[in-house]
């Protein structure tokens, strides 16, 4: 047993020592692997921490969001709603909520207008950061606003949103509801749409149901129901950003094949010494086997530790300009890191093995050469 | 003791291209003693090393050693028979049994002394720090302590030959096989070789070496001639 | 059809795992007919080196095998907030027919990968190969497995829709259903416990004999099996209850999460070590009349049974640890 141990010490030595002496042409395997590592990592680890912030809004986010639909689109609902849905059993709270996009033309940015839960201050706002950047306006400075008759309204900035999560307060204004009122057009009776909370999360998709029985021109829109289609929307994108990545995979894995069954008449030569001088072929099997473990462990980690940069401390600036087609105001990401067993695994499966699966017959086929061979070779 | 009984080793068997490199041999080898195998090119005599050195196994015929105890393996009346036993037994009876000396010394470039003359040690399991003890001695023996930690490739052709003598002996084998020891070294070399081929014959190892050079055909110090043509034993 | 990575991993993997099986199948096929120890024939020798191949190919297999069966755990549990109802792995496994197929597929597999290799080990250990032909018939019946497990993985991944309704841990390992599941779980906790101290006790008494008399490997092996089922249904039945500190949650599947420290993964570790071992054990006493194995596999046969016997000796003493250290109270639910 213990000797058994001491033997696979022995022949790892001899691995390490082989690999230093083939410097170059193992770092440039190595290099190439860190580097699809590198590819993979961040695109998990991205989608990955992005889908959590987006969770985590969510999460505060009404059990239920009634809207009104007239022919098929978004349209105001009347404040009369709310006494109807409020008698209904299991409701405990429904409130109006007032929030539009606002179309910047100078910036050519959109802004998500809110009004907040105390009904905010007349005449002054709160910007998110992105706001605040875009319109280079900052504490205590003026923003107008144009209003649907086209006249302006004057607010003043009285404070900007810190928060978390940028990717979804970055292009926010908190607004009072009368300035809301008046940019908007909106009539008294009327809001945006209605927030529901219930008291038994077990029964919301009932009272949804009656919600829709009571008023068939309305469309109740579930906590859950958005939660899942965030997760599957991420997950989609995730999964297709590394069936993107593939291909890459692919070719290192072909080139890692290639690598380990074309060996150089060098490497042949020393492995027809080791079994001439009393390796046997699963010593050989062995050395190749630690080999392949310290070039696809330490490539694997080296990839894992660089994505972690590139994504929570760096911000993903490789990403950068793929997202930034998601938005005019790109919020400059400040992602929470976090990283679980799951994505490791997931990216061991995705890299690792491969690379293993690949690499198995060639060293087989290396490993089984003669021991006499080496006698005749002149 | 090795005695090989009626040997035949077939290259390429069943194709057109079939080569009867051994045709069958019968021998005994002695214990104890040097013998030479002498005999022209393609005659068969590095096929009929590597046979009984456990490297190959014959087509056909019996190869029986011994001496030799190895787990797992049986032996009747202190025999073991090598010819039907797979490589994995076959290299741990080589591992003990012999050592090997090559013509081209066959080192790993790249690598020190020290670390080459421990190469054949290391499947052993044998603890490491042993096995260095052994290999320093070893090499304070041979006048090569002081080159320890030379890369190999540095090394003149007198001292790559002594490294590869010191690796054939790192595990301490009972025998040693040579295939064409002298190929590559002077007269005076080569005579040194033999000078350290009598001095191991001396601790009791049974040497076995092939070749045609005269210097070791005609040497002194062997006790036996086998000459051999086309595969078959002719003397 | 949902599109996650960690089931693309699984699909790469299975894919892998499918291929180098069917590959080595067709020399296991060659062997089975062509072999002949006493040859020295280039075709015998040629055999005998693609026995090496198939060895590492099978110990690869066996490890990825091991991480995609806790991967596919994991995923599973992941991916609970996409179906309704679900509340951990338990739920998604149940969105469609084939997740718990696909679940023992992997178990059984995996437990067949290393009795295999606990075969090979010995035959490897004696001159003559004698079990060549018993290893390679196992591999050739174990290559089906594997594929049904590869194909019914892809069934239940392509049929994971996100509009099925699922019923999860809370209703599927509930006392109040009508499934097996929910039978395990209803068994009254102090004879569900009774059973699982029993058939612990009764392995190591037959791991014992085993050991000292070398008499009833067959049932050693049926024994460890036993254990296996029993304790997993103990996992369900009592010993999460001490994990969730919960009267009625009997999921075997959340006790994984990390709430409570992943603590699902040391105990399965144990009980699959344990099983797997164990039935070697008692294949290894079928062999110990071969001649040439007579030296070596009485040794082998101690260490595996040392090995199950611990494994589950560990199992054992953690969960009544647990329950020890617990203040939470079961008897009278
Ligand atoms: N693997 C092989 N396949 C086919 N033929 C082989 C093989 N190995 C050796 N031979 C043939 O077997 C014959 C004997 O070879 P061997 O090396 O034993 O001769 P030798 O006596 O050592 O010759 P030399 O003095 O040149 O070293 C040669 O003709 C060689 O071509
Ligand atoms: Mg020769």
């Amino acid at each position: 047993m213990n000797s058994r141990i001491e033997i696979q010490r022995n022949i790892l030595d001899f691995t390490l020592s082989s690999l230093l002496r083939r410097k170059t042409k193992n770092a440039v395997l190595m290099v190439v692997f860190t580097i699809v590592v590198f590819m993979l990592a961040s695109i998990i680890f991205f989608t990955n921490a992005v889908k959590r912030e987006a969770v985590a809004v969510l999460q505060n986010s009404p059990d239920i969001v009634v809207q009104r639909l007239s022919a098929g689109r978004h349209d105001l609902i009347p404040a009369d709603y709310i006494k109807t849905i409020t008698d209904m059993k299991g409701v405990v709270s429904v409130k109006g909520r007032h929030w539009g996009y606002y179309f910047e033309p100078a910036a050519s940015a959109n802004f998500t207008l809110v009004v907040p839960d105390d009904g905010g201050e007349e005449g002054r706002i709160v910007a998110g950061k992105g706001v605040s950047r875009t319109m280079r306006a900052g504490d205590g400075d003026i923003l107008p606003l144009k209003s649907y008759k086209g006249e302006w309204v004057v607010l003043s900035i009285k404070g900007v949103l810190k928060s978390d999560s940028e990717l979804v307060s970055s292009d926010l204004i908190e607004i009072s509801e009368k300035d809301f009122r008046k940019i908007f057009g909106i009539p008294k009776d009327r809001f945006t749409d209605l927030s529901v909370t219930v008291r038994n999360p077990k029964e919301t998709l009932t009272i949804a149901k009656k919600i829709k029985d009571s008023f068939p021109d309305t469309r109740p829109i579930l906590r859950s129901e958005v939660l899942r289609t965030y997760d599957s929307l991420f997950n989609w994108r995730s999964g297709l950003l590394l069936i993107i990545a593939a291909g890459a995979v692919l070719a290192f894995i072909i080139f890692a094949f290639d690598r380990a069954s074309g060996l150089s008449a060098e490497e042949r030569r020393e492995i027809g010494i080791l079994k001439a001088i009393g390796w046997e072929t699963s010593d050989v099997i062995a050395f190749k086997f630690w080999e392949g473990l310290v070039i696809s462990l330490s490539s694997f980690m080296a990839g894992i530790i660089l994505a972690y940069f590139h994504v929570f401390v760096a911000y993903a600036p490789l990403f950068e300009p793929v997202l930034k087609g998601w938005a005019v105001l790109y919020p400059e990401f400040r992602l929470v890191p976090f990283i679980d067993p799951f994505q490791i695994a997931t990216l061991f499966f995705l890299t690792v093995l491969p690379y293993t699966a690949a690499t198995i017959i060639p060293s087989w086929r290396s490993a089984v050469v003669d021991p006499d061979q080496i006698m005749r070779s002149q | 003791m090795i005695s090989v009984v009626d040997v035949r080793k077939v290259f390429n068997a069943g194709k057109a291209n079939e080569y009867i490199a051994l045709d069958g041999v019968q021998l005994d080898i002695e214990k104890g003693r040097i013998t030479v195998i002498k005999g022209p090119s393609g005659s068969g005599k590095t096929t009929l090393l590597s046979v009984i050195g456990c490297m190959a196994r014959p087509s056909s015929g019996r190869i029986r050693l011994s001496g030799v105890s190895v787990e797992g393996i049986p032996d009747d009346e202190g025999y073991v028979e090598t010819t039907s036993l797979p490589e994995r037994f076959l290299t741990q009876i080589r591992r003990k049994t012999f050592g090997f000396i090559f013509q081209q010394y066959n080192l790993v470039a790249g690598m020190t002394v020290i670390e080459n003359v421990m190469l054949p040690a290391y499947p052993t399991g044998e603890a490491y720090s042993a096995v260095r003890n052994r290999a320093e001695d070893l090499l304070k023996i041979f006048g090569l302590y002081s080159r320890l930690d030379a890369k190999v490739q540095w090394l003149s052709g007198g001292e790559s030959q002594r490294v590869s003598i010191v690796r054939a002996l790192i595990n301490n084998p009972s025998g040693i096989i040579a295939d064409e020891p002298t190929a590559h070294l002077d007269t005076k070399l080569s005579s040194e070789f033999m000078n350290i081929i009598e001095s191991l014959n001396r601790e009791g190892r049974t040497i076995i070496i092939a070749s045609h050079d005269p210097v070791v055909c005609e040497s002194s110090v062997i006790h036996r001639v086998v000459e051999m043509r086309d595969g078959k034993v002719i003397r | 059809m949902i599109l996650h990575p960690a089931i693309i991993a699984l699909y790469l993997s299975s894919f892998i795992s499918v291929a180098l099986l069917i590959y080595s199948s067709s020399f296991a096929a060659m062997i089975l007919r062509k072999w002949d120890i006493g040859s020295g024939s280039e075709l015998q020798l040629s055999l005998e080196r693609r026995t090496y191949l198939i060895s590492v190919i099978l110990s690869y297999l066996f490890f990825f095998q091991f991480l995609s069966l806790f991967l596919f755990i994991y995923t599973a549990d992941n991916l609970h907030n996409l179906f309704t109802g679900s509340m951990c792995a338990a739920g998604t496994l149940n969105v469609n027919q084939y997740g718990y197929p696909v679940l023992v597929l992997k178990i059984v597999n995996f437990i067949l990968a290393g009795v295999w290799l606990i075969i090979n080990r010995i035959d490897i250990s004696a001159h003559d190969y004698p079990l060549i032909k018993n290893k390679y018939s196992l591999l050739l019946f174990v290559a089906p497995l594997m594929i049904a497990e590869s194909a019914l993985q892809t069934a239940y991944f392509m049929g994971l829709n996100a509009d099925v309704i699922t019923s999860c841990c809370g209703s599927l390992f509930s006392s109040d259903s009508t499934n097996i599941t929910s039978e395990i779980a209803s068994l009254p906790s102090l004879q569900a416990k009774a059973v699982f101290y029993i058939s612990m006790t009764l392995t190591l008494a037959a791991g014992i004999v085993l050991c000292y008399k070398n008499k009833g490997g067959l049932l050693f092996s049926i024994l460890s099996l036993l254990s296996f089922v029993i304790s997993v249904a103990a996992l369900i039945s009592f010993i999460s209850l001490y994990y969730y500190e919960l009267p009625t949650h009997h999921c075997p599947f959340c006790i994984l999460q990390s709430e409570y420290g992943y603590a699902g993964y040391y105990l399965y570790l144990t009980l699959l070590c344990g099983v797997v071992t164990g039935i070697g054990a008692g294949i290894a006493g079928r062999f110990s009349n071969i001649k040439s194995l007579a030296p070596v596999i009485l040794v082998i046969q101690k260490k595996l049974i040392i090995a199950s016997l611990l494994s589950y000796g560990i199992f054992t003493a953690i969960v009544t640890l647990k329950m020890i250290l617990s203040d939470f109270i079961l008897e009278g639910y």
